[in-house]
């Protein structure tokens, strides 16, 4: 395959796109083949529904919603929209920052199925969507508290459940792990870690 | 003359306990009377955290995770990781790797279409097929076990290629197989495709318009039934399906019977894709090694590891730090089964995936539940739902 021919499909893509939606798009960038829009959060409805109906994109396949936790950063998520044009047989991700107060403008107007991509959003992130009509939990347990897949959510969880014989019904505990969670770092220490080594802090500077 | 009855709406749980739920699946739905008014389906009963459980684990460790998502067709979903990891490394897998991995995609789009179309002649009443399907299933899962080791659980596709080469009796058993499997697809067909009653609980069920597959984020036989000449193998051909003849079937109706005609005539065309695979495996240029030669990515094999010093470090630096993956995001996807399986890949960097999304077409499928079923009978709820080719493994993640 001939890089040149293809990649200048998608600049040009993202050049129109860019040029009709004005300030709306923030970035564009075309990495390993893909087209990434970044956009300002309060225009994404615009920007869906044009991707959707402009006779050039036609982005009539929605693909997937998700989201993804970036804490050090001061609005710490990102919602990564990805749609397809089955006409130019084009994928895109769209992508807007958000923070954990801030809702996002829901899509479900302009993509039916954006729904439940929509919950699990704020289900697993804790992202809330403006004008969603029904955002409840979706994956995880009726009256969870927490967004599992932020990073500062442990991988163990705080609950534990176990059906309990004597109460003869499933009971909520604290997680117990029989042996402690072992997550080792494999990192090579030869090439530099962000931490000090175990013993390390003995050595004199 | 009757007395005029208190009419109210019925609120009933359907499953999660349900056979015809395919899995742990709670619908609540509303009925006035047969009529299905609203339908809420409540996920989430096999949510087992695999996107979080991802980031803690290296690339490779990550790989066996995908085979418990739809575990019909568990190669399948490994094949959308491995794709996405070496879109970011960058790294191309042999022919004869591509091959094989075009073949056991096959068989998991045979696993997965047995499957489906046979439970859901069960659902509608017919408990034959089952029996029957289960039967060829229990073949193919032979040939995943020759190739990897385990009967489902497969582990077998692996960024860089792979896991093994297949042995030459293995390879001429598949070719013996495609021969035998197309008689039992005839056999299949004579028991379902004119049957009466078969027909009247599929026919005119469940009819998408194309344009609300689109939108409703449908992929797969769910777009195929409404029209739309639409397959990731022949529009976005990955691997070395651009090499294979094969046809797209469409539906005309986009109903529940047209998925299934689908379905059959996909099992045709996948058989038709594994005899093309078998020959060009026994042809010349169909040798040589099954997964990338770079040593950074693919650990070396155990006999090279005896010999040389640098392959012993590999497989020691390959199995405790796991290889970096430049920073970067990817998209990448297959067409499995059930339609477009997605895999949504940042790396920071680092030997494990930042964020790993797993875009699974069961998930965007079941959310137009409600779209489908409303207006419904009860009765036809367990005939969508089984043509929607629900598996819970990659609903819930």
């Amino acid at each position: 395959m001939d890089e040149a021919i293809q990649v200048d499909p998608l600049v040009d893509l993202g050049q129109h796109i860019a040029g009709a939606l004005g300030a709306a798009v923030i970035a564009q960038e075309v990495a390993f083949g893909e087209l990434t829009l970044t956009v300002a959060r309060d225009s994404i409805i615009s920007v869906a529904t044009f991707l959707r109906d402009d006779a050039k994109c036609r982005f009539i396949s929605f693909t997937d919603i998700c989201g993804a936790d970036y804490p050090e950063r001061d609005e710490r998520f990102e919602v990564v929209y990805h749609f397809m044009s089955p006409h130019l047989n084009h994928r895109i991700r769209v992508k807007l920052r958000a923070d954990d107060v801030t809702p996002v403008p829901s899509i479900t107007g302009v993509f039916r199925g954006a729904d439940w991509f929509e919950r699990e959003t704020y289900d697993l992130f804790g992202v809330l969507f403006s004008g969603h009509q029904d955002l409840r939990r979706i994956l995880t347990d009726y009256g969870f508290d927490g967004h599992p897949l932020r990073k500062d959510f442990p991988v163990s969880g705080f609950v534990q459940v176990r059906y309990d014989e004597e109460r003869k019904r499933v009971v909520y505990e604290p997680v117990q792990l029989m042996q402690e969670y072992r997550d080792f770092d494999y990192l090579s220490p030869w090439e530099g870690t962000d931490y000090v080594l175990p013993g390390d802090e003995k050595a004199k500077q | 003359m009757t007395v005029e009855a208190n009419v109210r709406n019925f609120t009933i749980n359907f499953g999660p306990v349900h056979p015809s739920a395919h899995g742990v699946l709670r619908l609540i739905l509303e009925l006035d009377g047969e009529i299905v008014e609203r339908v809420d389906p409540h996920i989430g009963l096999l949510h087992r955290g695999t996107e979080k459980l991802i980031e803690s684990k290296t690339y490779l460790q990550a790989v066996p995770y995908f085979d418990r998502l739809d575990y019909v067709a568990p190669m399948n979903q490994e094949h959308a990781f491995a794709l996405a990891v070496e879109k970011l490394l960058g790294l191309e897998v042999p022919r004869r790797g591509q091959l094989i991995r075009v073949l056991y995609s096959e068989i998991g789009r045979l696993l997965a279409h047995l499957m489906n179309v046979t439970t859901q002649a069960m659902d509608v009443g017919a408990l034959t097929p089952p029996v029957w399907g289960f039967e060829w299933r229990e073949k193919l899962m032979i040939f995943y076990e020759r190739a990897s080791g385990a009967r489902m659980h497969a582990a077998y596709f692996r960024p860089g290629g792979v896991h093994q080469d297949l042995p030459q009796s293995l390879i001429d058993d598949i070719d013996v197989f495609c021969d035998e499997f197309l008689k039992f697809v005839v056999d299949l067909d004579t028991l379902l495709t004119e049957n009466r009653m078969f027909k009247q609980r599929n026919v005119d069920i469940g009819v998408v318009k194309l344009e609300d597959a689109w939108n409703w984020g449908f992929s797969g036989v769910m777009v195929r039934g409404s029209g739309a000449a639409w397959d990731l193998r022949k529009s976005q051909p990955y691997e070395c399906y651009d090499e294979m003849e094969f046809d797209i079937p469409i539906g005309k109706n986009g109903d529940c019977y047209d998925r299934y005609l689908i379905r059959m005539e996909e099992m045709r065309q996948s058989t038709k894709i594994m005899k093309q695979c078998v020959a060009k495996l026994n042809a010349a240029d169909g040798r040589g090694p099954v997964s990338s030669l770079d040593g950074k990515v693919v650990p070396p094999k155990r006999a090279e590891m005896k010999r040389s010093m640098e392959a012993m470090i590999h497989h020691f630096k390959l199995y405790t730090e796991g290889y970096k993956v430049p920073a970067g995001e990817v998209y990448a996807c297959v067409e499995a089964p059930k339609g477009e399986f997605g895999v949504y890949l940042v790396s920071d960097g680092s030997n494990k995936p930042y964020r790993c999304k797993i875009r699974a077409p069961g998930f965007a499928h079941l959310s137009a539940m409600d779209f489908l079923c409303r207006g419904h009978m009860l009765a036809d709820v367990s005939a969508i739902l089984g043509s929607l080719d629900i598996v819970f493994g990659e609903v819930d993640r």
